[in-house]
């Protein structure tokens, strides 16, 4: 295996692009289109990365890719979906695999885009759909959403001396679309590349609708400096916080295992919007975790 | 001129931003010290380091943002930060 490449170094989102020094929503991108490739066409709701990437009239992109409003990916995924199959019938596309890949971050997913995501997953449209979460409204100024963790403080959910910030636990949309009996769902997180893009490459292959949840920090939103976005990532999977899994046909198969979980403080530590937390505070988002983990298996 | 729909035409068009006037730091490679992980080529948002002809990785400063990701994310310090003179 000497001197293999371990990653295709075909790119298909350029730079030039104008997310933020370190922004991890375009890791997210780069890394999917790398694992899928050219037969990708992106349909991106509102949000950061649409924003970012199409300032008109220039684009990141170089594969086909359409703006949606922030209700309507699902929807818009699944009508191009099913006009590739009407074409196919015609002839067109012969012995190609084209691949939907929407796109949306968590606001775009867990709460606007909700709906229509909901519908196609439940029609069976085959797609592959990427959640870029980054556990709040960033594009606009780091509003909460129902992604926001507990004791996160967002501009609509700010700390203060009554508040401690989000004060709802966040929404497990990865869990959610499980429960839609679709043939696969997945978690994973930039700072794990080797294990996301493998996940994004099993979801193109698969019939029917895939839906993967990537975890991606965010230094404005997050508040902390441009170079940690990856080990930020990494200690959102050590701790237990953000465990890795597949569901593929209902087995569940956690597909990373720290050796030994770190303790969650180290992650909080590393960012303004946890900074009003007190030592009891951490104690309890770090309960939270040990059950969780514990149901998942992960000890 | 808006295009009808406001369809963009060229692909990755971005390019003609050059993105590299945002830096404060710069990222140095020492390709003698780099064992070639990809770390600093898989992580790097902007997507400008590339290989060269020899197989080295090199980084293209017309597009780098600056943020050190890889120098961070580098196993054995082939990566390191100078502050960026105008
Ligand atoms: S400093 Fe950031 S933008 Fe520049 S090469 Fe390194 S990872 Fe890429
Ligand atoms: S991270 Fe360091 S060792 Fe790895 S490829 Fe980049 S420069 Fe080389």
């Amino acid at each position: 295996m000497m001197n293999k490449k371990q990653f295709p170094r075909e790119e298909y989102f350029a730079p030039g692009h104008r997310g933020c020094a370190g922004c991890g929503a375009s890791i997210v991108a780069r890394m999917a289109l790398k694992a899928i490739g050219r037969d990708t066409i992106v349909v991106n709701s509102t949000g950061c990365l649409e924003v970012f990437t199409t300032p008109y009239p220039e684009t990141a992109w170089k594969v086909p890719w359409i703006h949606t409003a922030f209700e309507c990916a699902g929807a818009v995924a699944g009508g191009i979906e099913r006009a590739i199959k009407a074409l196919k019938k015609r002839g067109k596309y012969k012995g190609r695999k084209l691949v939907v890949m929407p796109i949306s971050g968590d606001g775009g997913t867990a709460d606007i885009g909700f709906q229509s995501l909901s519908g196609a997953l439940e029609r069976g449209h085959d797609m592959v759909y990427i959640m870029y979460d980054n556990e709040a409204y960033m594009n606009t100024g780091v509003q909460r959403s129902s992604s926001t963790p507990l004791f996160a403080s967002a501009t609509t959910a700010p700390a203060g001396k009554i508040s401690k910030g989000e004060n709802n636990p966040k929404k497990d949309m990865a869990m959610i679309a499980a429960a839609h009996g679709i043939p696969y769902v997945a978690t994973a997180c930039i700072s794990y590349p080797e294990d996301f893009m493998r996940k994004v490459k099993k979801a193109s292959d698969i019939e029917g609708p895939a839906f993967i949840q990537v975890l991606q920090p965010c230094t404005v939103g997050w508040g902390y400096s441009t170079e940690n976005t990856i080990k930020i990532g990494r200690l959102a999977v050590e701790t237990g916080l953000f465990p890795l899994y597949e569901i593929e046909n209902g087995d569940f198969k956690i597909t990373y295992k720290p050796a030994k979980r770190k303790p969650l403080k180290e992650y909080i530590k590393m960012q303004k919007r946890y900074r009003h937390l007190t030592d009891e505070d951490i104690e309890i988002l770090q309960k939270n975790i040990d059950e969780k983990c514990k149901l998942l298996g992960l000890e | 001129m808006v295009t009808i729909a406001a369809i963009i035409y060229e692909p990755g068009s971005t390019t003609k931003n050059k993105t590299g006037s945002w830096r404060t730091f710069r990222p140095i490679m020492d390709n003698k010290k780099c064992i070639k992980c990809e770390n600093c080529y898989i992580f790097c948002p902007e997507g400008t380091i590339y290989e060269d002809e020899n197989g080295d990785f090199k980084i293209n400063y017309d597009y780098c943002k600056g943020c050190l990701i890889c120098v961070n994310e580098c196993p054995v310090n082939a990566l390191t930060s100078i502050r960026e003179e105008k």
